[in-house]
């Protein structure tokens, strides 16, 4: 459980977690020459790789679990989407919404905050169907069932200095990828500041945290708004991709994916929501070719994660895999 | 609003509410003695409501026997989550035993979509009940009074069960300090299984209730878990009276909401629990 | 009650007296029904316990309450950052602070555990954990610290490791110890003043040795060892 490692122990695997990592990026860059649904597919997985890391700078750092993040997510989609539609300004829109997000973030997480973790889930969940509801009764603004579609995916433009199109999937796709780079190191930082030490210390005591003096409920505050900000900027990349918004993507049902991915990568680990986001989505493209029952099979894989694997895949790989190749190229005579 | 109104709508709403009370009472029960939130508790309607309709309609039982058998069939099955998947992570984080009900939800939710298809699923009334009774001068559903003396039955019941017998002293002691409960003897893994499906039939009932006017859909577990939480987080977590109080606030406000703001009357509900929460964030009465 | 400054008090008592009820009042974490709290000539009965902490009153716990996933370097740190109001930066590095750094080493070095920096709390011994506890409590620069129960779980050798950094620390940091203990010896070697306390009020206070003769102390204490 330590916030402070990527996917390292010794020399040796922190070279081949630096190799993984570099493999990894090469790959994200050449995604556009395998083709539109790759391009997709592989948008959708940064996108909730950001959700994930929001999530779980609450989850894991903070020690609190929020079924309602699907709120703030929907919260910037939408407002991205209704700026998009009355002006054509990517940027904009995507300001729009993650600041539309954190403010709605903040309001909800002043009511929440004060409560234990039981409350706290509930009432995550219930304010974040709260958003749905509002979404979906709000016909005029929101249209409602029907969402909002025919979202332009308007070019980045600051006036004066650049215009970039966007209408290209691929460029778009670029903008996603380093926005969520963008946002995913931000919160890597943050994780390892003095502000990411406050809340590991309310994670492990909350009674030690007060009595050194600081207030547990502002840090949670600012913890959930964070998270907030990060989920609003991760529905804000999403509508212009699909150039739509729906309601489904503030169901608590969407809320649930983070959590998931989070689990499934393996939660108190920075690493880990990022590793189970891409496993997710490709787990999931995999099963809906054998089975509708996609939910089911979801449940049965949360249902395991909690009974037999928490670590997730990161602990997986982090105590067994890296050391058994450890060991077998040092059994090769390797330098070591 | 005329007075007629008033009476007619609040009785509606006081029927609504016993749904939600039987709900509201399950996961309090619940919670008080494992320290459980059961996140899967409106599945567990869900479920209940299609048993209740598959005994009714489709093999054609009885009306009494199949809401016993559906309540029953939610007993079943809560004993089963219990025993063969909650049992083993008591030891661990709150959030674990959480994140485990919610796989729950999206396994119940894809099987019943599996054994009843995604279509709702109403059922028609059970005869004796097909007819109104004037109240205030206006036809008023026999059936839902009959929710409203099961209601009321079942928290007579519950009451008696927990205040006068021996077996309710245990529930109340156990939840009330688990580890002493243990050491005087209570077998406790078998109590939180018995308690567990105790409130997972309660549930089962409720839902198997609403069978004749509400329609079943496999995404009614989902809506139905929001509005029990809000009532118990209204009447305080693990307060069973306050879990009553609330379910009639939330009953009314949805009975009363439909007539005076039928366009916002999901919200009320939600409004009325950012004022609790603000102004008595322990609940009405109290909670933990 | 009046606690002075300066004056290192023991708080004393059979179990069940109060004790540990009377610090949670004093620290906050535990609200007042009836009655006030006076600090140093500012009213402190409505403040929250982290309000109490930032004007000068800290504690350790009984049970030992530190960041069990923490290393004991980033345990010091902190309690440090958040009196320096530097807890809430979002891009600032701790250990990149120079500040800190020279504090959380002064700290390490004070309880005796500076070799132990990079070590998780969870790993250490029990006796380091309580120095750590200690440690902690003093990195806010309190000028009261309740100490409740510090020798507990320690062997002789141990306690009198406490016993020294206690009285080291109220030498070089002018904080005013107020400390809960069973443990007769190591009252009666530090205290300057001592209240014994039974059934939730004050029974006597005064001079440790006026104490340790007082016949009405005695017999409360029948049946339990005293100075033994």
């Amino acid at each position: 459980m330590d916030g402070w490692t990527t996917l390292t122990k010794a020399g040796r695997q922190t070279r081949l977690a630096a190799a993984a990592w570099a493999a990894l990026a090469v790959a994200l860059l050449t995604i556009p020459l395998f083709g539109d649904y790759v391009i997709w597919l592989t948008a959708n997985m940064l996108i909730l790789a950001l959700f994930a890391v929001g999530f779980n700078l609450l989850f894991s750092f903070t020690g609190l679990l929020s079924f309602g993040q699907a709120g703030f997510f929907a919260v910037g989609g939408y407002v991205c989407a209704l700026i998009l539609l009355a002006l054509p300004s990517l940027l904009l829109g995507v300001i729009g919404g993650v600041i539309a997000a954190g403010v709605v973030a903040l309001i909800i997480g002043f009511l929440c905050v004060r409560h234990t973790e039981i409350y706290f889930a509930m009432l995550t969940l219930a304010f974040g169907m709260m958003i749905h509801s509002i979404i979906w009764k709000w016909r005029s603004v929101t249209g409602g069932d029907d969402g909002l579609v025919g979202v332009p995916r308007a070019p980045l433009e600051i006036p004066g200095v650049l215009t970039i199109e966007m209408a290209d999937l691929a460029r778009y796709y670029y903008f996603v990828l380093v926005l969520v780079v963008l946002g995913i190191f931000a919160i890597w930082r943050v994780v390892r500041s003095s502000l990411g030490l406050t809340l590991q210390g309310i994670r492990d005591s909350e009674s030690r945290v007060t009595f050194i003096g600081l207030s547990v409920m502002k840090y949670r505050l600012i913890a959930f708004t964070i998270a907030g900000l990060a989920s609003g900027l991760a529905g804000a990349l999403m509508v212009p991709l699909g150039r739509s918004a729906s309601p489904a993507i503030a169901n608590w049902t969407f809320s649930a994916e983070p959590v998931i991915a989070t689990l499934l990568g393996g939660a108190f680990t920075f690493a880990g929501p990022i590793v189970g986001s891409f496993l997710f989505y490709i787990i999931k493209e995999i099963v809906v070719i054998f089975t509708g029952y996609w939910m089911m099979t979801l449940g049965i894989i949360v249902l395991a994660l909690v009974l037999g694997f928490r670590g997730g895949v990161v602990s997986v790989i982090q105590d067994r895999l890296l050391p058994l190749l450890a060991r077998r190229h040092n059994d090769q005579g390797g330098d070591g | 609003m005329t007075f007629d109104a008033l009476v007619y709508q609040g009785l509606i709403g006081v029927s609504l509410a016993m749904y939600l009370w039987l709900l509201a009472a399950g996961l309090t029960i619940a919670f008080g003695v494992l320290g459980v939130v059961n996140f899967a508790h409106g599945s567990l309607y869900m479920l209940g409501g299609y048993f209740a309709f598959t005994f009714y309609l489709t093999l054609q039982m009885n009306f009494w026997l199949s809401l016993l058998l559906a309540a029953a069939s939610g007993a079943v099955i809560g004993s089963i989550m219990e025993r063969f998947f909650l049992r083993y992570i008591y030891h661990l984080d709150l959030a674990y035993q959480i994140l485990l009900t919610f796989g729950f939800v999206l396994i119940f939710a894809d099987a019943a979509r599996i054994f009843w298809g995604g279509i709702p699923l109403i059922p028609p009334m059970p005869e004796i009940f097909d007819s109104t009774v004037p109240i205030v001068g206006r036809p008023f559903p026999v059936y839902n009074l009959f929710v409203i003396f099961v209601g009321i039955a079942a928290s007579a019941l519950l009451w008696l069960l927990l205040d006068k017998t021996n077996w309710g002293e245990t529930v109340r002691a156990s939840a009330s300090d688990r580890e002493m409960a243990g050491a005087l003897g209570i077998n406790i893994p078998r109590l939180f299984t018995i308690v567990f499906a105790f409130a997972a039939m309660l549930a089962a009932l409720s839902g198997a209730l609403g069978t004749p006017v509400r329609a079943m859909t496999p995404g009614i577990g989902t809506s139905v878990i929001i509005d029990v939480f809000i009532v118990t987080v209204i009447g305080g977590l693990g307060n069973l009276p306050g879990a009553f109080v609330a379910a009639l606030i939330i009953g009314l406000m949805k009975a009363y909401g439909v007539l005076l703001f039928p366009d916002a009357d999901l919200f009320m509900t939600y409004l009325v629990m950012t004022l609790v929460l603000l102004f008595r964030p322990k609940g009405l009465l109290g909670g933990r | 009650m009046t606690l002075e400054k300066g004056v290192l008090t023991s708080i004393i008592g059979p179990n069940g007296a109060g004790k540990t009820t009377l610090v949670n009042l004093f620290t906050g974490n535990l609200p007042c029904d009836s009655g006030r709290l006076v600090f140093d000539g500012t009213e402190i009965t409505r403040l929250t316990a982290h309000q109490r902490v930032r004007l000068g009153i800290s504690r350790s716990f009984q049970i030992t309450n530190v960041f069990q996933q923490m290393t004991l370097a980033q345990n010091l740190q902190l309690p440090v950052l958040a009196r320096l109001g530097r807890a809430s930066r979002p891009f600032a590095r701790p250990d990149r602070d120079p500040d800190v750094q020279a504090e959380v080493e002064s700290l390490l070095s004070d309880i005796g555990l500076a070799t132990a920096r990079d070590v998780r709390a969870k790993a250490l011994p029990h006796g380091d954990q309580r120095l750590l506890e200690i440690g902690m409590a003093i990195a806010c620069r309190p000028r009261l610290c309740f100490l409740d129960e510090p020798c507990s779980g320690m062997n002789p050798g141990e306690r009198a490791q406490v016993q020294e950094l206690v009285r080291k620390l109220t030498k070089m940091r002018d904080v005013t110890f107020v400390i809960i203990e069973h443990d007769m010896d190591v009252v009666f070697a530090l205290s300057d003043r001592v209240i014994v306390m039974h059934q939730g009020s004050v029974l006597a206070e005064g001079k440790p040795e006026a104490i340790r003769n007082n016949a009405r102390v005695k017999e409360i204490y029948l049946g339990e060892d005293v100075g033994a």
